[in-house]
C-alpha cells in the first residue's frame, strides 16, 4: 500500500492526536515550565470543568456571547437584506461594512469601556462588533445570488412582494446566510474572548488572568483547550445546519 | 458488430494499419461503478473517428485512457504498436472546458505546449503565431481568455493542440460549451483545417448531427457499463465544400439510423 | 473527528468576498434583480461622498448631543488627530507598533506560505497540518497572548509572536487552498503536453495559487493588526496601544478616538492598497478588461 492510500484511510482529524503526543513529549522532557505534559493538562481539564468558578465563568461568557450574537443577527440579517434589495442602502453602507469587516476592531474595545462600563455590556458590544459585519455581507451576497428568473417566475404567478420576499428571496439566500452565521460565530467567539481578556475581570478572562498571575500552567492550558473545544463544537454545530441547506447553494 | 463498416478507400500505404488500437479496455471504480466494460477498437490512420453515446457512458473516460491521463483497470491501448503508459508527444488533447491558463495571453496559451517542452521563446511564439492565424485568431494574441468568447477560446485550445505537431488529435466534446451557430462555424472550420493538417482525430461528442457531419467513422457506445454497440461509416466525402454535407442523403439517413439505435438507451 | 473538506467556504473566502476594494472603488460588477451595477457606473463618487457624510455626520450629531462625555464628536476627534500628528505622537507610536507587525507578517509570509504550499502538494503534510490549522483558525487564539510575556517578556518579540500567532493560520490555509483548488483540467492539460511534475507546480499550480496566497497574506496582515494592537493593550503598553490606553486613563477621549481612528484608517488603507495591488498583479485578465 502506498503512503497515499494509507493516509486516505486514516481520518484526517487523527493527526491532532499526533500533535498531542508531541506536546506530551515536550512537556515531559522539554524542561519548559510553561508547557506541562498534555496528560496532566487533560486531567486538569476534567477537574476544572467541574468547579463552580468554571461554571460561573461559562455562564457569564455564554450570556455575553448569546446576547451579542442575538443582536448581531437581529441587526445584521435585516441590514444585509436591505442592502441586497435596495440599491441606495447598498451604496451608502457598503464602504463602511467593508472597512469594519477587516479593520482591527480590537482597538475599539478600550473606547467601549468608558462608554458602557468595565463589564458585561462592553463584552456584549465586542461580540456584536466582531460578528455583525460578516452576517451583513453574506446575507447581501445571498440575496443577490437568488436568480432573477426565480423572482420573475414568482411575479408571473402573481406573487405579492411579501410572498416573493418570504417564499423566494429569503429561502434562496439561506445557504449564504447560514455561512455568514457560522463565520459570525467564529468571530463572535474571538470577540467574547478578546473582550474578556482586555477587561480581565469577567468570565474566562478573569480565570485566564488568575491562572497566569499564579503561574498555574496546567490550569491555564486546560482552560485554553476547553475554550478551544467549546468554540470548535459551537462552530461545527452551525456547520451541520449549514450543510443541510448546502445542496441547493449551487443551483439557484 | 461492424455491419456498416466498409473497407476504407486506400490513399496511403499506411492506411491499413490502425494508428491506435484499444484492446479489452475496462474501467471499474472502487465505488463498484463500471464505466467501460471490455472495449476493443481500432482507429484508422488519417481519419476522424467519433465516440458517440449517451451522457455519462464513459466516452470521455475512454478518451482520457487513450490520452494516457487515466490508467484502465484492465486491457491496454497501443499507439503505433507501442503500449500507452502515459501522455505522449504523438497525442494532443483539446479540452471540453478549453483548459486555458486564465493568467496568460492567447499567445502564451497557444505556445504553452511547446513551452513545456522547452522550445525557445522566439521559436515557439513563431509557431504559435502560425496556428493562431490558421484557426482564425489573428489580432487576439495579447488578449486574455476571459476577454474571448467561448468559440474563440476553443480556437485557442485547438491551436495549442496543433502546435506540438502530434499525429493524433483528441477532442473531448470540444464544441459543447459554445452556442449552436458558433458550433456550426467551428465544425466547418475544423473540416477545412483537417484538409490542410493531416491528423488522425478522435472526437468525443453526444451530438448525433455533429458526429455524422464530421466523422469518417462513428463508434456508438452503449450506456454504462459501456461497450461498443455499433460502428457506422457514413461514407460522406469530406473533401468537398462543407455546407454540402448536410444536404447529402447519406447524412440524413445515418442521423436517423443512429438515433434509432441510441433511442433504446434513453428512458 | 470532523473530516475537513478543502472546498468548504471559510473565513478566508468570506473576507475575500468582501474586498476592501469597495473603498478604492474597484469592486467587481454585481448582478442584481434590476440589472448589473458597475462599480463606477452612475457617479459612484457621489454615493461614496454621501456615505461618508451620512456616517460621519451621525457621529458628529451623536457626539454633540452628547450621548456620553466619553464619545466626543467627529470634529473634536479630527482636531485631536491633527494636533497629535503635529506633535509627532503618531510618528513615535507607529515607529514602535509597526516593526513587530512587519517582522511577524514577513515571517509568516515566508514560513507560512511555504508550509501551506507543502500541505497543498504533499498528502503527508496535508494530513498532519490541515486539522491543526483548521482548529487554530476557528479557535480564539487571542487567549494565548497574555502568556507570551512568560516566553518573551515585555518586548517587541512578544508582539511579533502575537502577530505570527494570529496571522499564521489564515496564511497557511489560503496557500494550501490555492494549490489544492487548482483546476483539475489545467493539470490534465499540463500532463497531456508532457509537462513534468516540476512544471506542473511552477507553471500551473503556483501561478494559479498566487492570487489566493496574496489574498491570504492580506488577511494575515488584517489579523496581524489585531495581534499587535492586542499585544500592546495586554502585555506591553507601548506604541499605538499605549496611546489609546493612556488617553483613556486620563480621560482625553478625543485623543483616544483619534488614536483608534488612526489605526483603523491605517489598516483600511493598507488593506485596500493591497487589494488593488492584488487585482493588478495576479489578475491581469481582470485588470485589462
Amino acid at each position: 500500500m502506498t503512503p497515499r492510500s494509507l493516509l486516505d484511510r486514516v481520518p484526517s482529524g487523527l493527526s491532532l492526536v499526533v500533535w498531542a503526543a508531541v506536546w506530551e513529549l515536550i512537556g515531559r522532557f522539554g524542561g519548559v515550565d510553561l508547557i506541562p505534559p498534555m496528560s496532566s493538562i487533560a486531567v486538569k481539564a476534567v477537574e476544572i470543568v467541574q468547579t463552580d468558578s468554571f461554571l460561573e465563568a461559562l455562564a457569564v461568557t455564554a450570556q455575553a456571547f448569546g446576547i451579542g450574537m442575538a443582536l448581531a443577527i437581529v441587526v445584521g440579517i435585516p441590514l444585509g437584506v436591505a442592502m441586497g434589495v435596495w440599491r441606495p442602502a447598498e451604496k451608502l453602507l457598503n464602504v463602511w461594512v467593508n472597512i469594519f469587516i477587516s479593520a482591527p476592531l480590537t482597538a475599539l474595545v478600550p473606547a467601549l469601556m468608558p462608554l458602557l462600563g468595565i463589564g458585561q455590556t462592553t463584552v456584549i458590544a465586542t461580540v456584536f462588533l466582531f460578528a455583525v459585519w460578516v452576517l451583513v455581507i453574506d446575507t447581501q451576497a445571498g440575496i443577490r445570488h437568488v436568480g432573477s428568473s426565480l423572482v420573475d417566475m414568482a411575479r408571473l404567478f402573481g406573487g405579492t412582494r411579501t410572498q416573493i420576499f418570504f417564499k423566494v428571496l429569503l429561502p434562496g439566500a439561506l445557504p449564504e446566510i447560514l455561512t455568514g452565521l457560522r463565520l459570525a460565530v467564529v468571530r463572535g467567539v474571538k470577540g467574547v474572548v478578546i473582550g474578556q481578556i482586555i477587561i480581565a475581570l469577567l468570565g474566562f478572562g478573569e480565570l485566564f488572568e488568575l491562572y497566569l498571575q499564579n503561574f498555574l500552567m496546567e490550569e491555564f492550558w486546560a482552560l485554553v483547550f476547553v475554550v478551544f473545544a467549546l468554540a470548535f463544537v459551537l462552530v461545527e454545530a452551525v456547520g451541520v445546519v449549514e450543510r443541510r441547506f448546502d445542496f441547493y447553494a449551487g443551483s439557484r | 458488430m461492424n455491419a456498416m463498416t466498409r473497407p476504407l478507400p486506400a490513399k496511403s500505404p499506411d492506411e491499413g494499419t490502425p494508428i491506435v488500437r484499444v484492446e479489452g479496455v475496462a474501467m471499474r471504480y472502487a465505488s463498484g461503478v463500471t464505466a467501460l466494460d471490455g472495449i476493443d477498437l481500432d482507429f484508422p490512420r488519417g481519419k476522424l473517428t467519433t465516440l458517440l453515446g449517451p451522457s455519462g457512458c464513459g466516452k470521455t473516460t475512454l478518451l482520457k485512457i487513450i490520452a494516457g491521463l487515466i490508467r484502465p483497470t484492465a486491457g491496454s491501448v497501443q499507439v503505433e504498436g507501442r503500449p500507452v503508459t502515459g501522455p505522449g508527444p504523438e497525442r494532443a488533447l483539446v479540452f471540453q472546458d478549453f483548459a486555458l491558463l486564465p493568467w496568460a495571453t492567447v499567445l502564451r496559451n497557444v505556445a504553452f505546449g511547446l513551452e513545456l517542452r522547452g522550445t525557445p521563446k522566439a521559436e515557439r511564439e513563431a509557431i504559435a503565431e502560425k496556428y493562431i492565424r490558421e484557426v482564425g485568431l489573428s489580432g487576439f494574441e495579447n488578449q486574455y481568455p476571459n476577454q474571448l468568447s467561448g468559440g474563440m477560446r476553443q480556437r485557442a485550445g485547438l491551436a495549442r493542440a496543433l502546435t506540438v505537431n502530434s499525429d493524433i488529435l483528441m477532442m473531448d466534446e470540444p464544441f459543447s460549451a459554445v452556442d449552436e451557430q458558433m458550433r456550426r462555424k467551428l465544425q466547418e472550420d475544423l473540416l477545412s483545417l483537417l484538409q490542410v493538417e493531416q491528423k488522425t482525430v478522435i472526437f468525443v461528442t453526444h451530438s448525433i448531427e455533429e458526429a455524422v457531419y464530421l466523422s469518417d467513422r462513428i463508434v456508438l457506445l452503449s450506456r454504462r457499463p459501456s461497450r461498443v454497440s455499433a460502428i457506422r461509416d457514413p461514407g460522406i466525402p469530406h473533401d468537398g465544400p462543407p455546407d454540402q454535407i448536410r444536404r447529402d442523403q447519406r447524412y440524413l439517413d445515418t442521423v436517423d439510423e443512429i438515433w434509432d439505435t441510441l433511442k433504446q438507451y434513453l428512458q | 473527528m470532523t473530516q475537513i473538506e478543502p472546498s468548504r467556504r471559510t473565513e478566508a473566502d468570506a473576507a475575500a468576498l468582501a474586498p476592501a476594494a469597495a473603498v478604492a472603488g474597484t469592486a467587481p460588477p454585481i448582478a442584481t434583480e434590476d440589472g448589473v451595477i458597475g462599480a463606477r457606473s452612475d457617479a459612484g463618487w457621489i454615493w461614496q461622498l454621501a456615505s461618508f457624510v451620512l456616517v460621519l455626520g451621525a457621529w458628529e450629531i451623536a457626539g454633540r448631543w452628547p450621548i456620553s462625555l466619553a464619545f466626543p464628536p467627529f470634529s473634536r476627534v479630527m482636531t485631536a488627530l491633527v494636533e497629535m500628528t503635529a506633535a509627532g505622537d503618531f510618528t513615535h507610536a507607529y515607529a514602535i507598533t509597526l516593526p513587530p507587525l512587519v517582522v511577524g507578517v514577513t515571517v509568516v509570509g515566508v514560513l507560512g506560505v511555504a508550509l501551506g504550499i507543502a500541505m497543498g502538494l504533499s498528502r503527508g503534510f496535508e494530513w498532519i497540518g490541515m486539522p491543526l490549522m483548521v482548529v487554530l483558525q476557528t479557535a480564539p487564539i487571542a487567549a494565548l497572548i497574555p502568556l507570551l510575556t512568560y516566553f518573551y517578556g515585555v518586548s517587541a518579540t512578544s508582539k511579533t509572536a502575537a502577530v505570527i500567532l494570529l496571522s499564521a493560520p489564515i496564511v497557511v490555509l489560503n496557500s494550501y487552498r490555492g494549490i489544492r483548488n487548482t483546476n483539475a483540467s489545467l493539470i490534465d492539460m499540463c500532463r497531456c503536453f508532457l509537462g513534468t511534475r516540476l512544471q506542473q507546480v511552477t507553471k500551473i499550480m503556483l501561478p494559479h495559487a498566487s492570487g489566493m496566497i496574496f489574498a491570504g497574506l492580506r488577511l494575515g496582515i488584517s489579523a496581524g493588526f489585531i495581534g499587535v494592537v492586542l499585544a500592546e493593550l495586554l502585555i506591553s503598553p507601548t506604541g499605538i496601544g499605549d496611546l489609546i490606553s493612556y488617553n483613556r486613563s486620563i480621560a482625553r477621549y478625543d485623543k483616544m478616538f483619534a488614536a483608534i481612528v488612526s489605526i483603523l484608517a491605517l489598516a483600511t488603507i493598507t488593506l485596500s492598497v493591497l487589494q488593488r495591488l492584488e487585482n493588478r498583479l495576479f489578475r491581469p485578465d481582470h485588470a485589462v478588461s
